[in-house]
């Protein structure tokens, strides 16, 4: 079927990116899902091995068991070689001190962190590092649509 | 000495035996703690000194004064709220000095780079102390200066050392690292020049950083 994205070696794409996600929850999951289907090498990390339930059956990435505020578990992750890196635990902490390792330690040229806390947000974006607060994202996505009513 | 304001995060064993000593040494002590029943518990056992809350978010630090505070310590028992902790007070709070507690030693390295004045590696202190009681040990640490990545380190020449016979000129050390003293059996301790040539037995301090310790150990001890 063309246009169907097969996992394996056809899909191999001129523009492949390396991509380690941090956290294979919900979001995690998806994402790392999309970029599989994309082409793109994708490397998940979560402490539970149960976590990766959430990865499709076609997803031909790597899923590996550690923790990804650890520097050795990092390497093994690849993320010396990575294009990006995305913090996405529950904690925005981890996600705060995985997200500073990838950027200032291993110099991973796109590093992007979730920090729920809206105030933690913006001290670490005024320090430099990309950060996503769901909380006012999704807040204001709520008040967009409800403005109007 | 003119009292200070320390704010300490995490009311557990150490951040309870630390404010009793620094409040019995006259400082003003303020515990950021978590867990309703601790506070309780610390606050009938040293007064008022405790504030419930989570000590890596901003609006607790404010309450707690934290633009007046001298010093931050955190001694949470996970790294990644030490490490948040101290930095939200130094770079929202202007805390002149801020030390983090550490569980994994690895750690220290990244903290240091990420700016936190000041670690302390539970693990690390137990290790230096094991490797001086081992007198085989082929590194051992003495001094980590504050704030820098430089260390003082001590090594042992042995039989099997790739080092044994050679000059310290043949050596090549690592360019930031620097064999500060010489102790050789029966002889003063000096400070060896290019030419100096090392014999078995002999014991180097060296100044190197922590990059360059493995090096280093590699090319002494082997």
């Amino acid at each position: 079927m063309p246009g169907n994205y097969m996992p394996g070696t056809q899909n191999i794409k001129p523009n492949k990116k390396s991509i380690v996600i941090m956290g294979c929850g919900r979001v995690g999951g998806k994402l790392a899902a999309m970029f599989d289907a994309a082409g793109h090498k994708v490397t998940v990390l979560d402490l539970d091995a149960y976590s990766f339930r959430r990865l499709p059956p076609s997803f031909s990435g790597t899923a590996l068991i550690g923790n990804g505020t650890d520097e050795e578990m990092l390497r093994k992750a690849g993320i010396e070689t990575a294009d990006a890196f995305i913090a996405l635990t529950q904690g925005d902490n981890r996600n705060v001190m995985a997200a500073q390792i990838a950027k200032y330690i291993f110099h991973v040229p796109r590093v992007i962190c979730r920090i729920y806390d809206p105030l933690r947000k913006d001290i670490y974006e005024n320090l430099g590092l990309e950060s996503i607060s769901p909380t006012e994202v999704f807040a204001d996505l709520l008040f967009n649509r409800l403005e109007k009513i | 000495m003119k009292p200070l304001y320390i704010v300490i995060v995490g009311g557990g064993k150490i951040g309870y035996y630390l404010s009793k000593a620094l409040l019995s040494q006259g400082h003003e002590v303020l515990i950021i703690e978590k867990d309703i029943r601790i506070c309780e518990k610390l606050e009938d056992e040293l007064g008022s000194c405790c504030l419930r809350g989570d000590g890596c978010e901003t609006a607790v630090l404010h309450e707690a004064g934290l633009n007046r505070a001298d010093i931050l310590i955190a001694t949470t028992s996970h790294d990644e709220d030490n490490l948040v902790s101290c930095q939200v007070a130094k770079h929202r709070f202007k805390v002149p000095r801020t030390i983090a507690l550490i569980n994994n030693p690895s750690n220290e390295k990244i903290f240091k780079k990420l700016g936190i004045d000041a670690t302390i590696s539970v693990t690390n202190t137990i290790l230096e102390h094991v490797e001086q009681e081992i007198p085989a040990h082929p590194l051992i640490h003495l001094l980590t200066m504050s704030g820098k990545m430089e260390e003082l380190v001590e090594l042992q020449i042995t039989r099997e050392s790739p080092a044994l016979g050679k000059s310290i000129s043949q050596l090549r050390l690592p360019g930031d690292t620097t064999i500060a003293l010489l102790m050789r059996e029966n002889e003063k301790p000096r400070i060896p020049d290019a030419e100096t040539v090392l014999r078995e037995n002999d014991r180097v301090i060296a100044l190197t950083t922590i990059d360059s310790e493995k090096t280093l150990e590699k090319m002494l001890t082997g």
